[in-house]
């Protein structure tokens, strides 16, 4: 039994390194839009501000795998083929984005609104105000629920596994069929899938305090 | 593109979705019901105990929060039999899983709303002479309860969402009756069209119903 799996131990490295990947770029992609379109919701026209709203409710509202499913099964109908690697990551960065919407919100929300005022009674330009203003105050709030949610997305990414992706998952699944040896195996995954996330917890926490020094 | 929309396949097959959303909100039900108690349970011991229990707590609540769902169900339904006598229905496997996953969330949310009930209560109820007992029950749980309701609110909202796991090992609940109707009919826009919309509206009327709970809750107590 321990050497069927430490025979298998290159190819479930492999797997990780997809799931780190694909979580990678969902965080990054994610955090791109959401900030665009979490701007787009606090100071935008609106009828665009209705349009985010829509989005990130209706988003936050369906489960993952059903939005999983929909972008995988439903592009092609639709005539758009995706490779399913990159539908998949589609998928769990439309979620992903809808949470970092509302970190923007609720961070840029809490800055008073005196702030705003007093860079628009100096003269600065709306960029301006954003990016000496508010932003700069804003980050702190905006990092730690961003920073605990980035351990959501590599747990999501484990769902990439039913579109018949080699992520970590795909890989212990594997990995199962040939060996018969599920419950080592499974545990072996959770504690892979463990030790990622608790040390991006931890490196989380590490950071919080590192911002902590602001206080009003 | 030219994609035309045909919701006729769905409607002759949407029994296989109602039934699917009666037991999506079932599987929830019963699941949060155990965690629930899991998380009392836990909670309290975790307040009141010494270190070696309080490592052992944290442990189960790190281990849950830090693994993918759906690793969970695999673990306990393809796995667990393999090395444990017993044998379970794929939703009888499903409760258990999501009832000790809600519970790991839940330890941390009464917990910290023990924390959160004022001493001043803890001790007006000491200096009444009830006993240590009788002052979790009616003065430490009915203030966390009421601190932590919004909290056990979004709790079940989101394992509503999380039933849609349970689809992976055959669990006819909503997902499963959706990816049914996209096997068998190829309505594939059409069916994720509507199963989003069910998922929404019941899951807005649920966190409605329950932002109702809580407010009468309150003004109750």
């Amino acid at each position: 039994m321990i050497g069927q799996i430490a025979y298998a131990l290159p190819f479930l490295a492999q797997g990780l390194a997809l799931t780190l990947w694909v979580s990678l770029l969902v965080v990054v992609f994610s955090l791109i839009a959401g900030v665009i379109m979490g701007v787009g919701l606090v100071y935008g026209p609106v009828p665009l501000r209705w349009a985010v709203r829509i989005f990130s409710d209706t988003i936050r509202g369906i489960p993952i795998l059903v939005l999983i499913f929909f972008v995988y099964y439903g592009l092609p109908a639709v005539g758009l083929h995706l490779p399913s690697f990159w539908a998949a990551v589609l998928a769990l960065t439309l979620f992903k984005t809808a949470q970092v919407i509302e970190y923007l919100r609720g961070a840029v929300g809490s800055i008073p609104k005196g702030q705003s005022e007093a860079a628009m009674a100096i003269g600065l330009t709306f960029r301006q105000r954003l990016a000496y203003v508010i932003f700069p105050q804003a980050f702190r709030r905006f990092l730690p629920p961003w920073i605990n949610g980035v351990t959501d997305a590599v747990k999501g990414s484990a769902l990439v596994s039913l579109l018949g992706i080699t992520d970590l998952m795909q890989a212990i699944n594997q990995v199962i069929g040939r060996t018969y040896e599920a419950m080592p195996l499974y545990i072996l995954g959770a504690l892979i899938y463990f030790a990622v996330n608790y040390a991006l917890s931890l490196a989380s926490r590490r950071l919080e305090k590192r911002f902590s020094f602001i206080r009003e | 593109m030219g994609y035309a929309l045909n919701f006729n396949l769905i409607w002759r097959h949407f029994d296989k979705l109602w039934g699917g959303l009666l037991l999506s909100l079932e599987l929830a039900v019963i699941s949060i019901a155990i965690g629930i108690v899991i998380g009392l349970v836990l909670a309290v011991w975790y307040v009141s105990a010494g270190r070696v229990v309080r490592t052992i707590i944290a442990a189960y609540v790190e281990f849950i929060r830090n693994v993918p769902l759906i690793l969970l169900v695999y673990l306990v339904f393809y796995g667990l039999p393999t090395v444990v006598d017993i044998a379970y229905s794929a939703q009888t496997s499903f409760v258990a899983t999501l009832a000790l996953y809600s519970g790991a969330y839940l330890v941390e949310v009464f917990r910290s709303g023990l924390e959160a009930v004022p001493r001043g209560q803890i001790d007006a109820g000491k200096a009444i002479g009830l006993t240590p007992w009788q002052r979790l029950l009616h003065v430490r749980l009915p203030t966390m309860l009421r601190i932590t309701l919004p909290a056990l609110s979004n709790t079940f909202i989101s394992l509503f969402k999380d039933t849609s796991v349970a689809s992976v090992i055959s669990v006819p609940e909503l997902t499963y009756g959706a990816q049914w109707i996209n096997f068998n009919t190829f309505r594939i826009v059409e069916v994720y069209l509507v199963v989003t919309a069910m998922y929404l509206l019941t899951g807005y009327a649920l966190l409605y119903a329950l932002r109702l709970l809580e407010r009468w809750f309150r003004a109750a107590h």
